[in-house]
């Protein structure tokens, strides 16, 4: 899961533009992250304890535990920061690879993007660093009697796919309807959950964000009375040449 | 060195979105000095892929294979790496859609090469290698440099256009190294829509929100829709409530549409909704309430009751049809 600033967040660039200003920005849970977890934690619990356990993993740097002590409150089992800043997808995603290729995890559940950068990027190349299959696009994902099945958007429909474990699932709207919120139970529960700080691999990042600007302003909205509907189709055929 | 374009076919065929990837890789490959080729997989006729030539793509290189009729991500990235192999390609263009997205980072790991994804635009320069895409869920804009010897771009729908170039399109087939692992995912059902306009096409979107107040409300914005030969959209609330599909919902968890023309009708314009159609050329807000967001991003608006415009609107637009 990634840490992101929250969706009402007003952008600011510090350092003439070349850096995204953090000042009194509220981090949460990237919004896909919170529903692949809502989702992994309900396959647990339909799964009759065949599922042992939900790890949430991120990698960030000090800052993002509180966030990621959330995920822990929601009800995530233990939780893993590598312990290095995100320098692109491709750092990333070698990090989380480099991270879990041992431990034998099933189904690695990854968001369709994080509403920061907005890359798309890390789940497809995970799988591709564990050299598992990946399905994008999952709008349902089920287990029954141990066999997978997903539902992938496509352009102007829907399909229905059956999977080999382990893979990448990535994850956008239809998993799960609403995102789990902490308990005050779970937030209890959640100081004494492991989080566990692991040092990073070598890795190359391959892109970088040299600067940023914010969107030109927009011309002030032109109106039009209530009763004068037709001037509306007048200026969006002669003016604006839409219709 | 050349470019190498993915182009994704829908039974068979291109779509306007085709020939603006097209269009833009053939502006990069002049950028570059060098061709385009384009790379399809699946079946699709060779006057098809010879259409490609009016928007620059010199060579078309075809895979085929009873396997490659629906996307399987890994065998795609596979064919999709081996033929910029063989073609050396150092740059390698996707729609930024939901095949661009499942496959271009798939390829990135093959190729050791960096993506630059959404991109806007063509790069701003070539050493090194920048372009602009928007982040923040399309509050600003960032200017990516891609280090890497060969580069990956996925474009946003609908950022570039499409402008024609004629060249002849020579045809050639590939036959790229399969095995049985590159298929560990299997397409057991398919349902897809057919007969509408589909949302990420749509030149025209005619959305509603929560001030609709109710599935029942929606027949005007569906005549609205026909009428322009539009598509139709919704605000989350709208979809959560079930008035209308899943798929049809916009902004930042939902679908990220740029048509030429949006109408909203009874959305308030929150930030997360914005996020998914801010990047429409022209909006039209009918909201009842003049302070609403959706005015601050509009560029014409009506601040009155949308169940009392709606018919006038259509009435107008019979009329201009007409004339
Ligand atoms: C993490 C997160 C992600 C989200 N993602 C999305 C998303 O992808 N897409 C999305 O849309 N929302 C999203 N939301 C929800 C978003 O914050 C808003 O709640 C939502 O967009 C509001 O929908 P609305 O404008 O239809 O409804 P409202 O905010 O209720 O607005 C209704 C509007 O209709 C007007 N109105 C009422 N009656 C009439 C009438 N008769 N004629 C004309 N106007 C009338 C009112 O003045 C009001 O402005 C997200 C929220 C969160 C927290
Ligand atoms: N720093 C990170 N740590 C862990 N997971 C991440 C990180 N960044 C992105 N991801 C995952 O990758 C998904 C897509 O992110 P992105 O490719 O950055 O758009 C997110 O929803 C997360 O699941």
């Amino acid at each position: 899961m990634s840490t992101v600033p929250d969706t009402t967040t007003k952008i600011r660039f510090a350092g003439d533009g070349t850096a995204f200003d953090v000042t009194g920005v509220q981090w949460i849970i990237n919004p896909w992250d919170e529903l692949s977890l809502t989702r992994a934690l309900q396959l647990k619990e339909e799964s009759n304890g065949a599922i042992e356990k939900v790890t949430v993993i991120s990698v960030g740097l000090k800052e993002t535990e509180p966030v990621i002590r959330k995920a822990l409150a929601i009800g995530a089992d233990e939780a893993i920061r590598i312990d290095t800043a995100p320098l692109d997808a491709y750092f990333v995603a070698k990090q989380i690879a480099g991270s879990i290729k041992d431990d034998g995890f099933d189904i690695v559940l990854c968001g369709i993007d994080s509403s920061d950068y907005n890359g798309s990027l890390v789940g497809g190349m995970l799988a591709e660093f564990l050299g598992i299959p990946s399905v994008s696009s999952i709008s349902a994902l089920n287990i029954e009697n141990g066999e997978v099945s997903v539902n992938r958007e496509i352009d102007g429909g829907k399909e229905v796919l059956s999977v080999e474990l382990p893979f990448v699932a990535i994850i956008q709207k239809g998993v799960a309807l609403e995102p789990r919120i902490p308990s005050m139970r779970g937030i209890m529960m959640a100081r004494k959950k492991p989080l566990n700080v692991k040092a990073p691999v070598e890795a190359d990042s391959l892109t970088e964000m040299i600067s940023f600007e914010q969107l030109p302003a927009k011309a002030a909205c032109k109106m039009v009375e209530e009763d004068n509907v037709k001037e509306l189709v007048d200026l969006l055929h002669s003016e604006a040449k839409v219709i | 060195m050349s470019v190498l374009v993915y182009t994704e076919n829908w039974d068979g065929k291109f779509k306007k979105l085709t020939y603006e990837l097209a269009s833009y890789a053939h502006e990069i490959a002049n950028m570059l000095n060098t061709t385009v080729t384009a790379l399809s997989i699946g079946d699709v006729n060779d006057d098809e892929l010879k259409s490609l030539g009016r928007y620059g793509v010199s060579k078309a290189l075809k895979v085929t294979g009873d396997k490659l009729g629906e996307l399987v991500n890994q065998a795609f990235a596979s064919v999709i790496s081996q033929a910029a192999g063989h073609e050396k390609c150092d740059v390698i263009i996707f729609a930024n859609n939901f095949s661009g997205k499942a496959l271009a980072p798939m390829v990135s790991v093959k190729l050791n090469a960096g993506v630059g994804s959404g991109v806007t635009g063509v790069p701003s320069s070539l050493d090194p290698f920048t372009v602009p895409k928007k982040v923040f869920t399309g509050k600003a804009y960032a200017h990516v440099v891609i280090k890497s010897p060969v580069r990956i771009l996925t474009l946003a729908q609908n950022s570039f256009g499409i402008s024609e170039s004629v060249v002849e399109t020579t045809i050639e087939s590939f036959s790229p190294e399969l095995t049985g692992a590159d298929f560990k995912t299997k397409v057991n059902d398919v349902s897809k829509v057919t007969g509408k306009v589909l949302l990420n096409d749509a030149e025209i979107v005619i959305s509603g929100g929560r001030g609709m107040k109710g599935a029942e409300h929606w027949g005007p914005l569906e005549e609205l829709a026909n009428l322009l030969g539009g598509a139709t959209a919704c605000s989350r609330p709208v979809s959560d409530e079930g008035w209308r599909p899943h798929e049809e919902h916009t902004g930042q968890t939902g679908k990220i549409i740029a048509p030429n023309l949006y109408f909203a009708f009874g959305i308030s314009g929150a930030i997360q909704h914005l996020a998914g159609v801010s990047s429409s050329k022209v909006i039209v807000a009918v909201n009842k309430d003049p302070d609403a967001p959706i005015f601050e991003a509009a560029d014409y608006g009506i601040i009155g009751n949308a169940h009392k415009v709606l018919p006038e609107l259509i009435k107008a637009v019979e009329v201009l049809k007409a004339e």
